[in-house]
């Protein structure tokens, strides 16, 4: 079933080399979050709420950014969406089906690149595929493929110990999409970057997603990178985590570096410094 | 290669000549009696002269050695998976694992005579009992310690509870049981020596002893020569072992 109208499918007919994306039926968007409560029991301590409620949608195709204060249960919603950490109550439902558990056609990228230093970098890659079995053929060439769309062409075995760590994200960012996963989830994945590298990743971005027709869920506690990516900002609170605002980026893309000294870009990044209670 | 890895190898070395130079001097000047402490050129003149002898004694001392070892391994690192994955394991065997190893093996040494006999069967068991806590510990150890990230990873991908283990746990926990084998080559030479020394008709151990009782200091301390170049080669041997099953270690090095 496929609805022609989305406007990534032109792009996916370009380039299939990334995520396959899902679709926003009729009925209910690609992601539904309703109420999403957590409370961490703790033994011989008092109950720790993590979140309190959060409710969005996400749309087929979207790039959100969960921005919020170190500690505020961002990581944690993110978790309980990828199904890795149960909800204490609350609806999350992707692709039309409850998220009680890991799904194998989701992609996570982790704020440290998580490569295996006795895999080479293509059998990094090929991980996901190993582990869930390669139903599709070609994983290889697709593997290849996505290391020459990041910049990696030639590094095929390289171990990651004689990579940079921008490079070794790369690595991981390809190994989160090889096997052409519905949902991207990134936990603060340019968080252990360095200015420069975390700019050029996120350009980096950008550019698969524009080719990919990715959906995309990232967490990060940078303003200024939740507003240059995405195409709705989820402001979470402080814990336990609610939504302090939910900002739309109608910024167009492609967005480029100079996109960020815009007055626009500015008014944006003002208005989650509000949200966040940093700036009035 | 750098002046500084030549620094690395020529130092040792130099320390070593140094000493066997000052013991020359000694033996010389003092006149002290061979069979008290041999000069090390008798001492390297009979571990040469004696080739034959001293080979042929070898062979028990290495055998049992090995197969000690092996029997360590074969049944160190199964436990040891048991151990790091079950709580019910870890708290029932942990704590036996560290009393049978605070028990002295020199003083057990008799009594795997009397289970075993003289033959190779007892220096294999003490060589076994030696080489066995450190792979246990070890192995444990580094299969308690992998990153929660690739954990983490391996579970968000829905990875099996056998995946797990072959594709994260297991290679990741590689160095630390090539760390405890290392340890545990050297006790089981330890351990096949207590063997013959308790009770045995052959091997290196037992050749010390009979060297010792004839009044032969220097064939003795060549029997000691030819003991530690053994341990020497055996861990030589393990060690490269893991140079060639990790070749990633060595990735990181320009």
């Amino acid at each position: 079933m496929i609805d022609s109208t989305i406007p990534q499918d032109a792009a996916r007919q370009k380039f299939d080399g990334g995520v396959a994306a899902g679709l926003d039926s009729p009925q209910r968007p690609f992601g539904h979050f309703k109420d999403v409560h957590k409370t961490f029991k703790r033994s011989g301590q008092a109950p720790l709420a993590a979140i309190d409620t959060v409710s969005f949608d996400l749309h087929a195709g979207q790039l959100i950014s969960l921005l919020g204060p170190s500690g505020c249960g961002k990581t944690t919603f993110l978790r309980i969406a990828a199904g890795l950490i149960p909800k204490t109550s609350g609806t999350v439902e992707i692709n039309g089906a409850e998220v009680e558990r890991p799904q194998p056609d989701f992609g996570m990228v982790f704020q440290q690149s998580n490569l295996m230093p006795w895999r080479t970098v293509l059998k990094n890659v090929l991980f996901p595929i190993e582990i869930q079995g390669d139903t599709q053929g070609a994983s290889g060439e697709r593997a290849i493929e996505l290391l020459s769309l990041v910049g990696l062409s030639g590094f095929e075995t390289a171990y990651p110990a004689q990579l940079s760590g921008g490079m070794q994200q790369r690595v991981a960012l390809c190994r989160a999409l090889v096997h052409r996963p519905k949902l991207l989830l990134m936990d603060e994945p340019f968080g252990a970057l360095d200015e420069l590298t975390r700019m050029e990743m996120q350009d980096l971005l950008l550019d698969i997603r524009a080719k990919t027709a990715a959906t995309v869920m990232l967490v990060t506690h940078s303003i200024s990178e939740a507003v240059y990516l995405s195409d709705k900002v989820a402001v979470f609170s402080t814990r336990p985590a609610k939504i302090a605002d939910f900002i739309p980026v109608d910024l167009p893309y492609p967005r480029r570096p100079e996109t960020r000294y815009t007055p626009e870009f500015t008014e944006l990044e003002h208005r989650a410094g509000r949200a966040l209670g940093i700036t009035r | 290669m750098s002046s500084q890895n030549l620094a690395r190898s020529i130092y040792p070395v130099l320390g070593i000549v140094v000493i066997l130079a000052l013991w020359q001097l000694y033996t010389w000047w003092s006149g002290i009696s061979p069979l008290v402490l041999p000069s090390p050129l008798e001492i390297a003149s009979v571990s040469v002269k004696r080739y034959d002898l001293l080979l042929q004694q070898t062979w028990p001392t290495l055998i049992e050695t090995i197969l000690g070892f092996a029997l360590a391994l074969l049944i160190g690192i199964p436990l040891a998976v048991f151990v790091a994955n079950s709580r019910l394991f870890n708290l029932v065997l942990y704590p036996i694992l560290v009393a049978t190893q605070s028990i002295p093996k020199v003083a057990i040494a008799p009594i795997i005579l009397v289970w075993f006999g003289l033959g190779i069967s007892s220096k294999l068991a003490l060589a076994f009992l030696v080489a066995f806590f450190p792979i246990v510990v070890d192995t444990a150890t580094g299969l308690q310690a992998t990153p929660p990230g690739l954990l983490d990873l391996a579970h968000a991908l829905c990875a099996s509870r056998r995946q797990v283990f072959f594709k994260v746990q297991f290679p990741a926990a590689l160095p630390f049981i090539f760390a405890g084998s290392k340890v545990a080559i050297t006790l089981a030479v330890i351990g096949a020596v207590i063997g013959e020394f308790v009770g045995s008709v052959t091997g290196l151990g037992n050749l010390v002893l009979a060297a010792n009782s004839q009044l032969d200091g220097p064939l003795a301390w060549a029997a000691l020569v030819w003991l530690s170049a053994l341990g020497i080669l055996l861990f030589a041997a393990v060690a490269l072992a893991e140079r060639l099953m990790m070749p990633w270690e060595r990735a990181g090095e320009p």
